[in-house]
């Protein structure tokens, strides 16, 4: 009976399928969660001060999505309409606390740069709006897909505006003073490189609210830019 | 066979399920990379001793440096009147005594570490703190005179990255090296945090800009701290 039930089925589709690797495309630009969907925030203001939390962020979101939108995927016809937010939930707490966990035993160095940012993984929108819109409805692999073109759109919004906050912010790119560094060593009373001339890091770029003003202008220049995104009044 | 999502019983057999599987699986995570993880934890703190009497350590050779410089000495257990008691310093999980409110101040212990570095005798005092966010802590070492600081490490939870995370940073630390905690008669003597820049003079300390309550959060630290080990350290 199942041998005929299989037979019916459709040809499977290819695994980079046009429809599969849009999936992995969208996010980067079109559909981009930060920048258009506006999911993520929270994070992307916490921790865009060093590109280096900006990466270590980026790629703790990247295995908890991929492997929850999976799991979520695989579990989508048990899960009872009811209280599937809940299941949700559960699914990606147990997920952080799993990373946390291995993190904590196998690689500590990174565990410790995370620390706080465990919970905001747990919190970010982005997760839970891909667990309930993507990955209740479709097969793993796609749901997959989907993961890994959410979780890159997420990293380059969140390293580019930490690049541009730690640059003007504190004068270094991964934590690499390129600007000269502000405090005095014998000799540069003001400091090195560029300081010694009177430049002054831009502290305003440090606090949250600049991360907001920076996102602002990405998305204001993407919307300009791209004419998908245009909207007529 | 159609499955009724809807069921009332359907929903709890499910919730069941999931919660067991879930706490399983966490459960055995968790047992079975304990043993690692103290292990890390242990390695840490060896780092941390090292790195507040100015020795580098990697993962990797931290057991053997902490076994060379602090290791071989003896170290005490002081309760906050100076006194000796017993217990074992490495043990004392002074992050743990802090936040539990039910220890009196009494009951309270007090590790202290004595590490030698180039035949001098240093007296490591490890402390623990309030920043913004969360707890802050670290080690500093005194000199063989008692009261001179010789070298500093602090750390913290989750304090703001490029502002308050910034008391770990050897530019901060350096700063409260050759500070004194007391006077030549060993009388305590507050080293202050100060924001207009006057850090150069004696007892003084420039705080960080922008990370002004994890700034007060070590100065307090520190204050508080060393005023109880100079109660011991003034009998000895």
């Amino acid at each position: 009976m199942s041998e005929v039930a299989e037979k019916v089925k459709a040809p499977a589709e290819p695994l980079f399928s046009k429809k599969n690797r849009k999936l992995v495309t969208d996010p980067l630009s079109d559909n981009n969660p930060i920048t258009i969907q506006v999911l993520g925030i929270c994070s992307a203001l916490a921790i865009t001060v060093q590109v280096e939390q900006a990466v270590v962020m980026s790629a703790a979101v990247f295995f908890v999505l991929a492997l929850g939108n999976v799991v979520i995927s695989m579990l989508r016809n048990l899960i009872p309409g009811r209280i599937r937010i809940i299941v949700q939930l559960v699914v990606v707490a147990s997920l952080v606390i799993m990373v946390n966990q291995v993190l904590m035993a196998y690689l500590p160095d990174v565990s410790a740069k995370l620390s706080v940012f465990v919970g905001l993984i747990i919190t970010n929108c982005i997760i839970m709006g891909r667990f309930e819109a993507f990955a209740m409805g479709n097969k793993p692999w796609p749901s997959f897909m989907d993961a890994v073109g959410n979780a890159s759109g997420y990293a380059i919004i969140l390293i580019m505006v930490a690049v541009v906050r730690e640059l003007l912010g504190s004068g270094s790119f991964f934590g690499i003073p390129i600007l000269g560094s502000p405090i005095p060593v014998e000799g540069y009373p003001n400091g090195t490189g560029l300081f010694d001339m009177g430049y002054m890091n831009n502290n305003l770029m440090v606090l949250p609210p600049m991360a907001l003003i920076v996102v602002g202008i990405i998305i204001w220049i993407q919307r300009s830019r791209n004419k998908n995104l245009i909207e007529s009044h | 066979m159609k499955i009724n999502k809807d069921n009332t019983g359907y929903i709890f057999l499910f919730t069941f399920l999931l919660i067991g599987v879930v706490a399983v699986i966490l459960s055995i995570l968790a047992t079975s990379l304990a043993p690692q993880i103290t292990k890390n934890n242990e390695t840490k703190k060896q780092m941390d001793l090292l790195a507040s009497i100015g020795v580098e350590s990697t993962r990797a050779n931290a057991k053997d440096m902490y076994q060379k410089y602090i290791g071989s000495n003896p170290s005490y257990v002081i309760n906050s009147k100076g006194e000796v008691v017993e217990g074992k310093a490495f043990d004392i999980d002074i992050r743990t005594q802090h936040r539990d409110k039910s220890i009196t101040e009494d009951a309270k212990k007090y590790p202290l570490f004595i590490a030698t570095v180039d035949g001098q005798t240093l007296y490591i005092v490890p402390m623990v703190g309030k920043g913004l966010w969360g707890p802050i802590w670290g080690y500093v070492s005194l000199k063989d005179d008692k009261r001179t600081i010789y070298g500093v490490s602090y750390d913290h939870l989750g304090e703001t990255p490029g502002l308050g995370a910034e008391i770990k940073q050897k530019f901060f630390t350096d700063r409260y090296l050759a500070e004194t905690v007391a006077d030549e008669e060993l009388n305590f003597m507050p080293i202050k945090i100060v924001k207009d820049g006057s850090g150069a003079q004696p007892q003084k300390v420039d705080g960080i800009t922008g990370g002004t309550i994890t700034s007060k959060g070590v100065e307090e630290m520190v204050n508080r701290t060393m005023e109880i080990y100079l109660n011991y350290l003034k009998t000895i």
